[in-house]
């Protein structure tokens, strides 16, 4: 049995806490293939887990030290090249502040 | 129908390209020179590469040829052209996942495998189509379009690997590196009737893997042989201080003892893997292939994995929700796609609106999947939960193999399907119930052809799974071995 469609303010909460901006249609149709693929993914419910600690990692694991050399940064032309704008040796962004904030 | 021939099953193996450029028999540059050639005339159709590196791909092979003349020691995978799944970071051409976020992106640096299969010889071809971010088990949902199955080009190769998966197969690469975080690594093998390894999580650097599932993800080998994936393994396994997560375990030579089938063999045979609801000709293709086991001397022991069915639920919580917050570094302001800033708005909207023209459908739904099992008031019911379940399948695995050495199974409940076919979101999910435990656990699996189901007169293969405990890599390839060895024993 299909579960009832989310609410169309539980999708766009969503999308928003995502950092999605989604059209109407989009929401509509998230509606219900999320209430779909939820309804599935709750049958994690019916499994009994007292006392069984949460696993985030297939292998217990530690924090590794590394020594603390100073190693060469990568070249600044290297970590610009991807950028969408650039000034200079910036990175150009849009302005996030009036004037006078 | 698209006209199309079928693989060939006399192409050579990359131990036997190896070999012949060794011993000078051919050269470097011819055997990439072929791959050009059959690139060219397949790929328009199979759409399996989405960059190939012509000029640097012959460059390369000349210098190993060249090295070779002078007596050096060219490496393990001397002259083996290899393709690369695009979401693993090479400096030459593009890394784009598949996607409009990274059309344009170009690493800085090369992933540790890349780099390790250098220093081995290997010659990287060209970089191979995926789902986007490695998300889809069909390899259709690329921003470049669908890949095409060499052995019937309207239905898909399996993903989200499909696009190395189908070169390997169709002879356009001799060995091409995938990643697998659910399955898709072995479920495109299946698909694609190719020998195909996940690894223990840990054993290979993730370094340089565009990520999707931290906790889940794992990069392995497509191979038309055994003997080749324990030889691309040799190359690319070990510690890598700058991944935290790769296992601190000693590199090993698997090729070593390959052909020595495991004393006393138990094979796991769990009864949820030979469902009613598989297709009939991939149960009576993996029953065959119980049978030849047994035949060989192996001790068939039924063994109990309850949980299997559960592990789909329990991926599709654990994976969208680390997908969505390693793809949170996607924002448009130090580089992937950035969307055009419209007047009055404000820095979330650049951001939103970024990710919306960036990412594609599949990419999106999980990203609010993730968000939502994340969010608060659900946390606890999905993630946490989720988590907890996972140790209760790990566990189910520990005791499993307390009583066989490997469990056995198929890799895909169906052959390949049809390009379009499974348009709802969750008939894709489980396509992966045989395979998303193994990544769930950390344990090491790989599939292998073992035989073909029929659709319209055409073969479509059948994969067989291998599964083993952690770190037991060698063992499962010398069984994997023996496979191919009593298949080619009736093939003869």
């Amino acid at each position: 049995m299909q579960r009832e469609p989310l609410s169309v303010e539980a999708v766009a909460h969503v999308a928003r806490l995502a950092r999605l901006e989604l059209s109407k249609e989009r929401i509509d149709a998230y509606r219900t293939q999320l209430a779909g693929v939820l309804e599935h993914v709750a049958k994690v419910n019916a499994i009994a887990v007292d006392g069984v600690e949460p696993m985030a990692y297939p292998f217990e694991t530690s924090n590794r030290l590394a020594e603390d050399e100073i190693a060469p940064p990568m070249p600044l032309d290297d970590l610009l090249m991807n950028a969408p704008a650039t000034e200079g040796r910036f990175l150009a962004v849009p302005r996030v502040l009036a004037e006078g904030d | 129908m698209i006209d199309f021939a079928p693989p060939s099953a006399d192409a050579p193996d990359a131990t036997s390209i190896r070999d012949a450029i060794r011993s000078r028999s051919t050269s470097a540059e011819a055997i990439v020179a072929a791959h050009l050639r059959r690139i060219e005339s397949a790929n328009p159709v199979l759409n399996a590469y989405h960059e190939v590196f012509r000029e640097e791909a012959l460059e390369r092979a000349r210098q190993i040829d060249e090295r070779l003349e002078h007596g050096g020691d060219p490496g393990l995978l001397a002259g083996v052209p290899v393709a690369i799944k695009d979401n693993i970071a090479t400096r030459l051409g593009r890394t784009t996942c598949s996607s409009k976020m990274l059309e344009h992106y170009r690493s800085p640096f090369d992933a540790t495998v890349v780099e390790r299969l250098h220093a081995a010889g290997a010659i990287v071809i060209g970089k191979t189509n995926l789902d986007e971010f490695a998300m889809g088990s069909s390899t259709e949902h690329c921003a470049w379009g669908p890949v095409r199955n060499p052995w019937d080009p309207e239905r898909v190769p399996g993903g989200s690997s499909g696009g190395s998966a189908a070169a390997v197969t169709a002879d356009l690469a001799a060995i091409a590196l995938g990643s697998d975080t659910g399955g898709s690594i072995r479920q495109p093998a299946a698909l694609c009737g190719c020998v195909g390894v996940k690894p223990t999580y840990g054993r290979v650097s993730r370094f340089g893997l565009v990520a999707f599932g931290s906790s889940l993800d794992q990069i392995g080998p497509f191979t038309r042989s055994v003997r080749d994936a324990a030889l691309v393994l040799t190359a690319i396994t070990g510690i890598d201080p700058r991944d935290s997560t790769s296992a601190d375990h000693p590199a090993e030579d698997f090729t070593r003892g390959l052909d020595e089938p495991p004393a006393k063999l138990r094979i796991g045979l769990p009864s949820a893997y030979m469902s009613d609801a598989n297709d009939p000709e991939v149960n009576r293709v993996i029953t065959d292939a119980i049978e030849r086991f047994r035949s060989a001397g192996a001790e068939i022991v039924p063994v109990d994995l309850p949980l299997t069915d559960i592990g789909v639920s329990t991926y599709y919580v654990i994976a969208p929700a680390e997908a969505c917050s390693n793809l949170a570094r996607f924002d448009g302001i130090r580089y992937g796609h950035r969307a055009a800033m419209r007047p009055g708005d404000e820095l979330i909207d650049l951001y939103a609106r970024s990710r919306a023209e960036g990412f594609g459908d599949e990419v999106q739904r999980r990203i609010m999947l993730g968000t939502y099992v994340l969010s608060s008031g659900y946390y606890d019911a999905y993630y946490n939960r989720a988590l907890r379940v996972r140790r209760l399948i790990k566990r189910e695995f520990d005791e499993a193999f307390a009583r066989c050495d490997v469990i056995i199974g198929p890799t895909s409940p169906t052959p390949a399907f049809r390009v379009g076919e499974r348009s709802d979101p969750l008939s894709m999910y489980l396509c992966d119930v045989y395979t998303v435990n193994a990544n769930i656990a950390g344990i090491c699996g790989m599939s292998m052809p073992a035989g073909f189901a029929e659709r319209n007169g055409r073969p479509l293969p059948v994969g067989l799974q291998l599964q083993a405990p952690a770190f037991e890599e060698h063992r499962m390839l010398r069984v994997a071995r023996l496979f191919e060895v009593l298949r080619e024993a009736v093939s003869a």
